[in-house]
């Protein structure tokens, strides 16, 4: 048993397509694929916020200052 | 692969659109270093993970979606309506999309305008530096790398699509497809997103934000330079038969061809890239009386403005085309940052924007009646099919969306940073930090060479 399909290579290569893992569950690699890409912009986004509203209480004025300086 | 001679092209074909991919991976390498080397120190960390972060957001919604509207897009909306059975071998779960020994095309023609959409969104990513916020860009980059440049490329840069069939539409090496369509979107999201702080004085003159870096600058334009080069090869489909082209050129030579399948080389090619390059750099040196930023940003403008009829003209065509469009391109950037205020912090509007309008206009005439297509009842290129290509791709397909989507994340509060962000700068968070275990280890060193602590390990 192979989850590829294939268990020996000694095959005419003219008859062989796919040959990746568990064929026949693309569509449910592909709704995986997705809720992993939706997912990571909600994460991102709602990080973002409170990194912002963090960073805008944080300013130490000499601080700032002497980064302006460095352009 | 039927016989030995369609095994060797179809291997031939794989490695050429790997090969021309590798090297179009420069053109996002050289977009890092110019955005960069142009925004200021404090910016740094945040613009490059801005630009970084396209690579992975583009590539998996291209995968999902944007390969698919290529194919399935080409007739729609009016023409005939979505091509479901060319789309459906490009779907995300075909077994074409996948490693699959009977299709060794798909996954590097792919990956080839794959690195065109991360192009797209980069250009934008550079207008918008030092003042949005990154959640709101990667949605941006999404948009337009996935949809809507993938919508005019099926429209106006495949062999079937109905700008080229009704209206001659001809964009061989991408003036309007990438440039112009990237450019409007980039305006349509500067004139939500507003200027950086200080960019205007109180009166409105518009103030030079120089780049913090100039040799980082430099060295990405020259990447990007290069990257272009691939990317005019990756245009062409580098080796086919008459049969291939559906019988439609006569005899039996094969050839390479641009995007449409008519016959062009990579010679042809060559000299129009160079010397297209020469004239944008020549003219923007001139125009802008040697400003160096200008002048390296114009060679860029000089082969954007020529791409479009890239594969027809003859190479002093090529420079002198190259060379129209950075003047009106210069000419036209100051005249809009100084009436509408608008804030483009690296030229990505004019030098992509501008120029791929100037190069398509400029293509409808010079190439008037050349067949744009070998297949037979296909419009020949003529001005007014240009100009109404030109307004689909800046404006209905770039400047429309992009100014609208940004009108909803500013609407919704997420499209801007914070003001006293933006004066600490997007890195202040992590540089302080940063800044401080530094000043933490020093004085501890310090404090051990004065006998009066443990040193720091």
């Amino acid at each position: 048993m192979s989850t590829i399909g294939y268990d020996s290579w000694a095959v005419d290569l003219a008859e062989v397509g796919a040959v990746y893992p568990f064929q026949g569950s693309e569509g449910l690699m592909v709704v995986l694929g997705v809720v992993f890409w939706i997912a990571w912009h909600r994460i991102q986004f709602v990080r973002e916020g409170q990194h912002l509203e963090k960073a805008k209480q944080m300013g130490d004025t000499e601080k700032i200052h002497n980064l302006l300086e460095k352009y | 692969m039927d016989g030995n001679l369609n095994a060797l092209t179809t291997v031939f074909t794989e490695f050429y659109y790997w090969v021309t991919v590798v090297f179009m991976f420069l053109i996002h390498v050289g977009f890092c270093m110019y955005e960069v080397g142009a925004s200021r120190h404090r910016n740094h960390m945040h613009t490059l993970m801005k630009n970084i972060m396209i690579i992975p957001l583009v590539t998996v919604t291209f995968f999902f979606f944007g390969w698919w509207i290529y194919w399935a897009f080409p007739s729609f909306p009016f023409f005939g309506g979505l091509n479901y059975e060319a789309g459906a071998a490009n779907l995300p779960w075909s077994q074409n999309m996948a490693t699959n020994l009977s299709d060794r095309i798909t996954g590097v023609f792919w990956a080839a305008f794959l690195l065109f959409s991360w192009t797209a969104a980069s250009i934008v990513s550079g207008a918008v530096i030092e003042r949005i916020r990154s959640s709101a860009l990667w949605v941006h980059a999404v948009m337009i790398g996935s949809v809507f440049w993938i919508i005019d490329a099926a429209w106006g840069w495949h062999a079937e699509g109905w700008m080229v069939k009704y209206l001659g539409y001809h964009d061989a090496y991408a003036s309007g497809v990438i440039h112009a369509i990237a450019g409007g979107y980039a305006l349509g999201v500067i004139m939500v997103l507003g200027p950086r702080l200080g960019k205007f004085a109180a009166d409105g003159t518009p103030r030079d934000i120089p780049p913090h870096n100039p040799w980082m600058l430099t060295i990405g334009i020259f990447l990007i330079y290069s990257g272009f080069w691939g990317f005019y090869a990756a245009c062409n489909i580098p080796v086919i038969s008459p049969e291939g082209i559906g019988g439609m050129l006569t005899g039996d030579t094969w050839t390479a061809t641009n995007i449409y399948l008519a016959p062009t080389s990579l010679s042809a090619i060559t000299f129009n890239f160079l010397m297209s390059l020469s004239g944008g750099l020549m003219a923007a040196y001139v125009v802008s009386k040697g400003d160096a930023f200008w002048t390296f940003s114009g060679g860029l403008a000089g082969i954007i403005t020529a791409s479009a009829g890239n594969d027809l003209y003859h190479p002093i065509q090529a420079m002198l085309v190259g060379a129209v469009g950075v003047v009106v391109v210069y000419k036209l950037h100051y005249w809009v940052e100084r009436t509408f205020k608008l804030d483009d912090a690296v030229g990505a509007v004019a030098v992509h924007g501008y120029s791929g309008v100037v190069g398509l206009i400029i293509a409808g005439f010079l190439l008037w009646g050349a067949p744009s297509s070998p297949y037979e009842g296909f419009a020949t290129v003529n001005p007014v099919g240009q100009v109404v290509g030109a307004v689909i791709m800046f404006g209905v397909l770039g400047w429309l969306p992009g100014f609208v989507i940004a009108k909803m994340q500013a609407a919704a509060g997420v499209l801007r940073i914070p003001v006293e962000v933006e004066l600490q700068g997007l890195d202040y968070a992590e540089h302080h930090a940063y800044e401080d275990a530094k000043a933490e280890i020093i004085a501890a060193d310090k404090a051990a060479l004065n006998g009066g602590g443990v040193p720091a390990e």
